[in-house]
């Protein structure tokens, strides 16, 4: 086998496995569209909160403390213990549902039967105002966030491979838990809105809300729930993240890497998340493999928005995404 | 017209009529300036079919509303089963036991014929969710359980043969029908019915108006209903309450608001030859 080829084989698993960290983001974003028909900029930010927040309740620290230091002239910045990750995670989760009772009680339940462009400024309009609360209560420093997760090259995989073909892939053994989790997550997911009450009242509400309402289902109590599955879903992609890259401001713009695997995926798809997700990373990582050179490189900065786009010319609504059909 | 007794009346086919179940007292709904419902008061008893008619803005729909919790009347009081109602969200009066169809079909167009039914059960699983996940225990008793109530809907209303199709595919007559499968599966003491014939042909119309009937004889359902067609209404209903320009001119049987002069000038009076 020529080198170029295993090199390929290489190159197409870690693009596999950048692909499920994309998805994970992207499925936030199909979750809420799904059920309320908001295309919430905002989950990015909600990534970074949840890691921020995370990472905060870890390590004891006094949020607000710089608010807290600067109005009464303290200096407390720790409460002095540490917290392990899985209450820490606990924790957090409580945040996020308390953070989507808010986003529903002081902003969505107002906009009620607005047009979805008011609602998606609204979402930006969040996004910012969560970007300076997260910055205000942790702190904007860069942080390291560490629950343990198995990091570094994958030696088993290295040594097989090895054998095999004289030469051993470099696989990260955290991107083999964010792909395990993300398949948990997905598996989660689809029995939770197919199997449960509650997830057969979220795609009602979804689907047409007087009739949601005339059956019997509460739409606040639908849009909280929603709110706290993305704000779960941000929480398990801001700790992958911020697992990878550190917790950061830059966190907040892969929801912008988001958006073609969305385009490709469909936006209202959840299995065409996870696809768009593994097309665009192996499709980024390939191009830079193959063509890169030519171009003087750098192609993983835009190659997922063209194939976007190419994917907008042909088919609109995605490989997965609803069709729309409308009687004339 | 009558004054009827409290404990219920025969009627002229000779089922027995029980009780009031709904009161409606001095209703009045505004929207800003516009009247739409002006110090209406009326009853619906239990087992009856009861029709709301009138023309055009009458007020009947926004009437459907205030029973069904959609609006909220500026002034007046409902009684549900004997106690005043206090205020409350749609779905809290769906959870109630009064289920309702739309004017212009409201229905999950995403989802198959039959999980359009089962969402008319979701106030009946109350097993916890990570048994509903799993569907074992107590979630998969309900479900059983659930699942007889809407196949017996589905086998009464005549939809077997399409319960596996998506609502969006169906002919607008069968939705129509579906809505009103879904209404049945919950059970409801008092359905509500908003123009279940409007844009249906005379065959469809004669169907639905079967349907009508048997749901109210099979299950003893209460029935209280919108229509535009005349003939069809009278056929139906027991009583009927006749409005105009969000007032009440008019409540008896259908033979009485025949003959009601005021009827009859607002709105049977008009010529159609």
């Amino acid at each position: 086998m020529s080198d170029t080829f295993i090199y390929a084989i290489e190159v197409f698993i870690n693009g596999l496995m950048a692909g499920v960290l994309y998805a994970l983001v992207a499925l936030g974003f199909v979750l809420i569209y799904k059920a309320s028909g908001i295309f919430n900029y905002a989950q990015g930010v909600m990534a970074l909160f949840a890691a921020m927040t995370l990472v905060g309740i870890m390590e004891g620290q006094v949020p607000f403390s710089h608010l807290i230091n600067a109005t009464f002239g303290t200096s407390i910045h720790h409460f002095g213990w540490h917290v392990p990750a899985v209450l820490a995670i606990i924790f957090t989760m409580g945040v996020m549902i308390l953070l989507a009772w808010a986003v529903n009680h002081f902003i969505m339940r107002h906009l009620v039967n607005q047009e979805p462009i008011i609602l998606f400024m609204a979402t930006i309009g969040l996004a910012y105002f969560m970007e300076g609360f997260g910055d205000l209560m942790w702190g904007a420093d860069i942080k390291k966030l560490d629950i343990g997760l198995p990091q570094g090259l994958n030696t088993w995989i290295d040594d097989t491979t090895y054998q095999a073909f004289g030469y051993g892939f470099f696989i990260d053994n955290l991107d083999i838990v964010a792909a395990i989790v993300a398949a948990l997550l997905v598996t989660v997911l689809v029995i939770f809105s197919q199997y449960t009450k509650q997830g057969r009242a979220m795609r009602a509400v979804a689907d047409d809300h007087q009739a949601a309402l005339s059956v019997g289902v509460s739409l606040n109590f639908i849009w909280v729930m929603v709110w706290s599955v993305a704000g779960f879903v941000a929480l398990v992609a801001g700790i992958m993240w911020g697992a990878k890259s550190g917790v950061q401001f830059s966190l907040s713009l892969i929801a912008l890497k988001a958006l073609p695997v969305l385009m490709l995926g469909g936006f209202t798809s959840i299995p065409g998340a996870i696809v768009g997700g593994l097309i665009i990373g192996v499709g980024e990582k390939l191009f830079e493999f193959f063509v890169g050179p030519m171009l003087g490189g750098a192609t993983e900065n835009w190659f997922a928005y063209v194939l976007a786009l190419i994917f907008l010319v042909f088919r609109p609504q995605g490989l997965f995404g609803e069709k729309i059909i409308e009687r004339v | 017209m009558n004054a009827l007794s409290p404990e219920g009346y025969v009627t002229a086919d000779g089922r027995k009529i029980g009780g009031q179940l709904m009161e409606m007292k001095n209703i009045t709904l505004r929207f800003g300036g516009v009247k739409a419902i002006t110090d209406i008061s009326f009853d619906i008893r239990e087992g009856e079919i009861r029709a709301i008619i009138g023309p055009n803005g009458a007020g009947k729909s926004s009437m459907l509303n205030v029973i069904s919790g959609f609006y909220v009347p500026q002034e007046g009081e409902v009684w549900f089963r004997g106690a005043r109602r206090p205020q409350m969200k749609p779905y809290e009066v769906a959870q109630q036991g009064i289920a309702r169809t739309f004017q212009n079909i409201a229905l999950f167009e995403g989802m198959s014929v039959l999980d359009n039914v089962m969402t008319g059960r979701l106030n009946n699983m109350n097993a916890n969710i990570f048994s509903q996940a799993i569907w074992k225990g107590r979630a998969e008793r309900e479900e059983v359980l659930n699942r007889e109530v809407v196949e017996k809907v589905i086998d009464f209303l005549e939809i077997q043969s399409i319960r596996k199709t998506p609502v969006a595919r169906l002919p607008y007559g069968l939705k129509k029908r579906v809505e009103l499968a879904r209404a049945l599966a919950a059970e409801p003491k008092l359905l509500l019915l908003d123009e279940p014939m409007a844009g249906m042909n005379v065959e469809e119309k004669e169907d639905m108006s079967r349907f009508i009937l048997d749901v109210n004889d099979e299950f003893g359902t209460t029935i209280a209903l919108i229509e535009h067609d005349m003939g069809v209404v009278m056929d139906l209903s027991d009583r009927v309450v006749v409005m105009d320009y969000g007032k009440k001119i008019g409540d008896g049987t259908p033979d009485e608001v025949r003959n009601n002069q005021d009827v009859i000038d607002a709105y049977l009076g008009v010529s159609h030859d």
